[in-house]
């Protein structure tokens, strides 16, 4: 069975909520006590049908507020898949937890109340998606028995979402009409919409192909930690661990150590007392190699071929966080793979308004949920390959040296 | 591209995912410890350090909050395991922190030791400068839960503050702090309850007898079946008798409901836990107070 990870967007009111809910509950991942608990509040907030998008709601000033302000993490599996919900909330201030949620994802649902079709934000979670390399779109358009369940306004939200799509080069977009409320094309077919044929959004959930979400091309080994046992038999072992971050290693490879370049062999992939033959992306090993060469957290062991980018000069796009503004020159702590370098923020080239997609020439600051290319220096060279390509070498994220906070997180490009 | 036979299964996927999240911790953090409790979710978390750093020994102490109404067969797998690893344990007393006055005991029939332990544990972590703890909790065991980061912040005081989480992306974690300030680490944050079990199966972990069908004491209140022990003390018109039982969830005697049961296997269990209607927690007495019971512990300190 696989694991598959997916993030959830839509204005408030869309029926977000109301469709986790739904996949939850017919997917029989909800308990008796948590039902009888949404049953309970139901009554007691006046709805007169179960309110599902209760099941959903998490803390207490959510629960106040009525309203979802944080990234919350759901889970059900099908006798196919094991799933992950990163379920993130839809009000334009809260961009920084969409791009929270979308960061893993393999999957976006992103969610359209039929009535107001193709609107600002979902321009911005498109975009959103797209630009933290989700590689497949589902696009619901959800409320469809508020419509009669008609086509033509399916068909005709389809096609402004396409004309909006082809200026973003996605690579998997597919269209579900839904009725998160009643069910329709969820979990069940929907009986009056016989016109879509082309799977319920579970159906398609547990099929999509996500073999080749990993890259499996470049390898490139971050290293985490060195393991020194330092008694008995294995008094001299150094085993490098971590978790491969791209292509495949085999036993007897030759490799290069990043920063110093220093190649060596493979001597052994070891995991729980046993050696393996190969290993590749996401799993957690240590390698142990055939040259005794100083390896230490924040080096990167990488193939022969193709290695990545090594530099201090990095073209990011950078999503701004924090409710500080950033300020050129400013200097941060800058996080990637497992090394951590001090960085500057040298210019703004541009930022980026998502609902029009236009580039804005004259930034020199950030404030919160701004998303711009910058140019950034680093006072120590990082081994990086496009966002694009791996998005795990390609990602980083910059935290205040004062507060300790996180402030922003880029995609190399 | 796609290449034949370079995926992982759903379970190895989060094993992989936990053992790279126990890394970042033994590197990120200067005197890290594992909480570990007896239930399942400290012993997989254990399994998991042990994996991760073969063949060397895992590199932290586990600490344990005894809150002094423990099952027997709880301590004796505790001390096994300790044995069997090698490793250090440290042992925050609740008892003491009463004995000391920190803590009030709780009176009455519901009294339970669960919410004093938060203190017990914050004085611990501040005794033994403790600068991450990382515990076996889930996201999906209940829904204050769901929100939490892998790497949790807490402030000088031990406390959550939920509106104020720092943004987690990738498997990048901010593990930075100021003096004084700690860590929670949730390794296994991804598993259900489900996945447990299967993992267990599927390593072989050997586990306490309590998860398994017994014959024990126990009285019935408010629905939930406990176990009677001395400082249980009955209400009127309950009465003790003996049934076959197993544990789903472990903690202090005080607040772990027992299941009927006659699972005697892990096949059993798992069939069992597919079979079942109610939350883990749903079996707790500690999670019945009110609505955000949970919430609020956690934002104290709570584990
Ligand atoms: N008629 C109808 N109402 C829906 C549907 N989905 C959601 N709603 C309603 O829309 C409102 C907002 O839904 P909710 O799930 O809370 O939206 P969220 O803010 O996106 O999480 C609620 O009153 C829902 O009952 C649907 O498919 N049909």
């Amino acid at each position: 069975m696989e694991l598959l990870r997916f993030t959830t967007a839509g204005s408030v009111d869309d029926g977000k909520s109301t469709l986790i809910g739904r996949l939850l509950f017919d997917s029989k991942s909800i308990f008796e006590d948590q039902l009888e608990a949404v049953k309970r509040a139901s009554i007691q907030k006046g709805s007169e049908y179960i309110n599902l998008a209760l099941l959903t709601d998490g803390l207490r000033a959510e629960r106040e507020q009525g309203i979802t302000i944080d990234v919350a993490y759901r889970y059900f599996a099908t006798p196919k898949r094991k799933f992950i919900i990163a379920d993130t909330p839809g009000h334009i201030q809260y961009t920084r937890n969409m791009v929270t949620g979308a960061s893993t994802a393999n999957v976006a649902i992103i969610l359209v109340d039929v009535r107001n079709g193709v609107i600002d934000q979902t321009y911005r979670h498109t975009y959103i998606a797209n630009l933290l390399g989700i590689p497949h779109i589902i696009v619901c358009i959800n409320k469809m028995d508020l419509v009669d369940f008609s086509r033509e306004a399916y068909e005709k939200i389809k096609e402004d979402f396409q004309e909006f799509a082809t200026r973003l080069q996605l690579n998997d977009v597919r269209f579900i009409p839904i009725s998160a409320l009643k069910g329709d094309n969820v979990v069940e077919p929907s009986v009056h919409m016989t016109w879509y044929e082309q799977g319920t959004l579970r159906n398609i959930l547990e099929n999509i192909d996500i073999t080749s979400d990993h890259n499996f091309i470049e390898p490139r080994f971050p290293v985490q930690y060195v393991v020194r046992p330092l008694t008995g038999e294995h008094h001299d072992y150094r085993g490098y661990a971590g978790r491969i971050a791209g292509g495949v290693f085999k036993k007897g490879d030759k490799v290069i150590v990043l920063p110093d370049r220093l190649t060596s062999t493979i001597r052994s992939i070891d995991t729980f007392q046993q050696q393996i033959s190969r290993a590749y992306p996401p799993m957690s090993v240590s390698f142990t190699l055939e040259d005794d060469i100083d390896i230490s957290r924040g080096d990167m062991i990488v193939g022969e071929k193709n290695p990545p980018e090594v530099g201090q000069e990095i073209r990011a796009m950078l999503c701004w966080f924090n409710p500080k503004p950033m300020q050129l020159n400013g200097k941060f702590i800058l996080k990637h793979t497992t090394r951590e370098v001090k960085a500057m923020v040298k210019e703004v080239i541009y930022k980026v308004n998502v609902n029009s997609l236009e580039e804005i020439k004259d930034g020199k600051t950030l404030v919160m949920n701004d998303i711009a290319c910058v140019r950034l220096k680093t006072t120590k060279p990082i081994f990086y390959d496009p966002y694009k390509q791996n998005r795990i070498t390609g990602s980083l994220i910059l935290v205040d040296e004062a507060t300790n906070e996180t402030l922003a997180a880029g995609m190399i490009l | 591209m796609v290449m034949e036979g370079l995926s992982l299964s759903h379970l190895r996927e989060l094993e992989s995912e936990s053992i790279y999240v126990i890394r970042e911790v033994a590197a990120q953090f200067e005197r890290p410890c594992l909480l570990f409790s007896g239930g399942k979710d400290s012993i997989v978390l254990t399994h998991l350090a042990k994996k991760g750093f073969w063949p060397a020994k895992i590199p932290f102490p586990l600490l344990h909050i005894d809150t002094g109404h423990n099952f027997i067969e709880t301590i004796e797998y505790r001390d096994n395991l300790v044995k069997e690893l090698g490793v250090q344990l440290l042992v925050g007393s609740v008892q003491q922190s009463i004995d000391q006055g920190r803590v009030v005991e709780e009176t009455g029939y519901n009294a339970s030791r669960n919410v004093l332990q938060t203190v017990t544990l914050l004085d611990t972590i501040e005794t033994c400068k403790f600068d991450a703890a990382m515990g076996g909790a889930r996201r999906d065991e209940e829904k204050a839960r769901a929100k939490e980061r892998f790497f949790s912040h807490r402030d000088e005081f031990g406390q959550w503050d939920p509106k104020n989480q720092r943004p987690e992306l990738w498997n990048i974690f901010n593990g930075k702090k100021k003096m004084g300030e700690h860590f929670r680490v949730f390794p296994i944050s991804n598993w259900t309850e489900m996945d447990v079990w299967q993992y267990i199966l599927l390593e072989n972990i050997p586990m306490p007898s309590l998860y398994f069908t017994h014959q024990r004491e126990v009285f019935n209140r408010d629905g939930v079946w406990l176990a009677a022990a001395p400082f249980m003390k009955l209400r009127p018109g309950e009465k003790v008798e003996v049934r076959t039982v197993r544990c789903r969830t472990i903690g202090d005697i005080s607040c772990t409901g027992l299941t009927l049961s006659t699972a005697d296997s892990l096949e059993d269990i798992i069939a069992e836990t597919a079979a079942t209607r109610v939350t883990e927690r749903g079996s707790r007495f500690d999670d019945k107070r009110s609505e955000a019971a949970m919430e609020d512990r956690k934002k104290e300190g709570y584990f």
